[in-house]
């Protein structure tokens, strides 16, 4: 091994290797997606969505109102009584069967929309977020038929009509975590898809129409704050289901709590990495670069706190530091990138807020010598050291590349530190010796533990946090409970 | 004229962290049988009385969840049998306290005993309900577990003393929660009595927690206490568990509304789904 300070490419630069974005072609302006066909809002007001890697702008999109929300949530109550609850599940199955195959078909074309829409890079979008969210169709399809064995009673009740409100960080993916099994459980949907990242949500209205899925079975209501907030409050919806921060999570469950909807909420999370001094270091090293630097750190489930044994600590800071340095930062489009662009100007605002107050309170800053664009929102991967629990980075999610390590002597200081948050939505373990790998994992308060590997998704395997990080979870068998009357 | 001899009556008292002390605010409360004749002075527990149950619930959850699910299960079966040796007793308690006949009370006793049972044997069975192998597409072992919430606060029932209080804080418990239950304000004896019992039946100390009182001062410190996990509004109406509700979102807990639910839907209701991804490699 060389001089690990000496850590830039040189000649082992890579040329870059572009995806062409004419696969995709963005209309100039959407509708809203009501009752199976695009419609102007009542407002005829709009927003722009823009590329965050460039600043251009990719399309004007239509800015549900409250009228308009109650115009989704009527023909989602209309398609239930009318269509939905009497097509059997062996159609609805074979509905989602059609969905996911028609995402499969249409997969490059949705990557590249999701890479210039959202900012991920395109390897990721092409590998991870279009692939599972065609796979959690076909998991869910495979359902819609066979609720009576699931579990949940005999003859297992939809809900009605779920409201559903996903974040901006996997688009196309957090749609399909949603619709899949409220279809399969025999709801309907609208979906308000986040205000940055609209556009898949919209080319998937398109999937939904050449699939010939019933009008008003899906809903797909593009817009803001507000217009999430309506649909919360819209009497006519009987469930809510939100992904995104823990605090609008807890505005939402206040809400709920007075109407008395049914509510499942995943949340923010603060992940630990917990690094043992046996663990295979190569491997480890990677799964802690691919727990925060995955999709620029726009993760619930990062891997944000690294707890690494004492030790070991000095070694694996020296060779993260590396291999920070060795991550390809910039286009998206690019097939090389490994990090790609920051999804808003608000958000890298609030990750630059953050990160200043890790030097402020102390930690040591190690920041990516990468050369970021000119245009377009972008931070460069960053790792502090010398971090301690009472630190904003070490309690407050950062949902950027931001890596804070802390260190721990014993198994139980290991424990208790990962456990010291308000926050319980993943976990990883790193160690070589099994029987304490399941130890660690027994004792950890979080909804998903990964031992020797992170940020790992599967449509079988349930997701979803305890304590500050919501309650419900997505996917699996239990994914069902959450768009079932079985409380 | 007086009795030949006088009979010896019991303090009523809270159970808190295995121990039997008076509410730290020295204030207690008359209760009287359903027929309005005095019964007892019972308890009546201060917020912080509330507050120092919840602290001593939460050392003992990690107890209670670290004994095997076997154990677990002994330990309820143990309950059952220190309220069946004492069935009388308690079926008179829920008598006075309900204003039901003898018959009626006793059949009451018994289902809330056989529920105690077959509480007892689901302890080794929940995991195996409700978890399972998940079938994912990569070199992983990857299991679900049902693992307990934490730290559930119950609102008891009102009407009904002894039944519907052990359906409610056993559920919790069984899976491995610590429990923290304001007992029925107005017929607290029985819960009173029952608790007494779990002094004899091994639970470690603070898996459950009585407090007698006034359910509307105590309740709303239950939902707002931010190291409570879950919180069953069994015993309220529907205005204040609304306010409950809204006070128990500010620390994002798993509520159970009552009139929601079977008995399964109990147990479910106060466990997390955990997943464990393992690698498997040579």
């Amino acid at each position: 091994m060389g001089d690990l300070s000496d850590s830039r490419l040189g000649a082992m630069a890579y040329d870059p290797a572009p995806e062409s974005r004419a696969v995709v072609a963005f209309q100039d302006a959407y509708g809203l997606f009501i009752d199976g066909a695009f419609t102007n809002p009542s407002s005829h007001e709009s927003f722009v969505t823009t590329n965050p890697a460039t600043e251009e702008v990719l399309a004007h999109v239509a800015l549900a109102s409250i009228a308009d929300v109650d115009t989704a949530v009527l023909a989602a109550r209309r398609a239930y009584e009318t269509t939905w609850s009497k097509v059997s599940g062996a159609q609805r199955s074979k509905y989602l069967f059609r969905i996911a195959r028609l995402i499969q078909e249409r997969s490059r074309e949705f990557a590249v929309a999701e890479t210039l829409d959202n900012g991920k890079p395109i390897r990721e979008s092409r590998d991870i977020d279009v692939p599972l969210a065609a796979a959690h169709f076909f998991y869910y399809a495979g359902w819609a038929d066979k609720l009576e064995f699931a579990g949940f009673g005999a003859n297992p009740h939809p809900l009605g009509v779920a409201g559903q409100i996903i974040p901006w960080n996997f688009p196309l993916l957090m749609a399909a975590w949603k619709l899949a099994p409220a279809l399969a459980a025999g709801n309907t949907c609208v979906l308000k898809p986040a205000e940055t990242t609209p556009l898949t949500a919209l080319l998937l209205a398109e999937v939904l129409q050449q699939a010939e899925l019933p009008p008003g079975v899906v809903n797909i209501i593009t817009g803001d704050g507000t217009t999430g907030s309506a649909l919360v409050d819209h009497p006519g919806v009987d469930k809510i289901a939100f992904t995104g921060s823990t605090d609008v999570g807890r505005l939402i469950q206040q809400r709920v709590a007075l109407s008395r909807k049914h509510l499942t909420l995943e949340l923010g999370g603060k992940g630990a990495n917990i690094v043992f001094d046996d663990a295979p270091i190569d491997e480890m090293i990677e799964g802690i670069i691919d727990g925060i630097f995955f999709n620029q750190g726009h993760v619930c489930c990062a891997g944000s706190r690294l707890l690494v044994q004492e030790s070991v600590a000095d070694d694996v800071l020296r060779r993260l530091v590396r291999r920070v340095d060795q991550l390809r930062v910039g286009d998206p489009m690019d097939k090389n990138t490994d990090v790609g662009a920051i999804n808003s100007a608000a958000q890298l605002e609030k990750i630059t807020e953050l990160t200043a107050y890790g030097e402020r309170e102390g930690a040591t800053r190690y920041t990516s010598t990468c050369v970021l664009p000119d245009r377009g929102y972008w931070f460069a991967p960053t790792i502090f050291a010398d971090v301690a629990q009472s630190h904003r980075i070490a309690r407050e999610e950062i949902f950027g590349p931001v890596l804070s390590v802390l260190t721990f002597r014993t198994p139980e200081e290991a424990v208790a530190k990962a456990n010291n948050t308000t926050y319980g939505l993943a976990c990883g373990v790193w160690s070589e010796k099994g029987s304490r790998t399941l130890w660690v994992a027994q004792r950890l308060r979080a909804g998903v533990i990964w031992a020797n590997t992170y940020n790992r998704f599967d449509p079988a395997s349930p997701f979803g946090g305890v304590r500050e990080s919501g309650f419900g979870r997505e996917g699996g068998r239990h994914g069902l409970e959450a768009y079932l009357d079985v409380t | 004229m007086s009795p030949e001899r006088l009979e010896v009556k019991k303090t009523y008292k809270l159970l808190i962290n295995g121990a039997f002390p008076r509410s730290e605010s020295g204030r207690s409360y008359e209760v009287a049988t359903a027929r309005g004749a005095f019964l007892a002075n019972v308890a009546q527990g201060s917020r912080k009385d509330v507050r120092d149950a919840v602290v001593a619930a939460r050392a003992a959850q990690a107890v209670w969840w670290a004994q095997s699910a076997f154990n677990r299960g002994q330990v309820l079966y143990r309950l059952a049998e220190m309220a069946e040796s004492r069935r009388d007793e308690l079926a008179e308690h829920v008598a006075h306290a309900e204003g039901r006949r003898r018959p009626s009370a006793q059949l009451s006793v018994s289902r809330a005993i056989d529920r105690l049972v077959w509480y007892a044997g689901w302890t080794d069975k929940v995991a195996q309900v409700l978890g399972g192998a998940n079938p994912v597409a990569g070199p992983y072992f990857n299991f679900s577990l049902p693992v307990p919430s934490g730290v559930v606060g119950v609102v008891a029932e009102q009407d009904s003393s002894l039944e519907a209080f052990v359906e409610a804080v056993f559920a919790p418990i069984v899976v491995g929660n610590a429990v923290v239950v304001i007992a029925s304000e107005q017929r607290p004896t029985p819960a009173v009595l029952l608790g007494e019992m779990t002094a004899t039946a091994d639970f470690p100390d603070g898996v459950l927690n009585i407090v007698t009182g006034f359910t509307g001062e105590l309740a709303p410190t239950l939902a707002a206490h931010e190291d409570v996990d879950g919180l069953d509004l069994a015993g309220v109406d529907e205005t204040f568990a609304d306010e409950l509700a809204l006070v128990a979102a500010g620390s994002i807990k798993r509520v159970l509304r009552p009139g929601r639910g079977d008995a399964l839907a109990r147990l479910r209701a106060f466990v997390e789904t955990s997943t464990v991804w393992h690698t498997i490699g040579q």
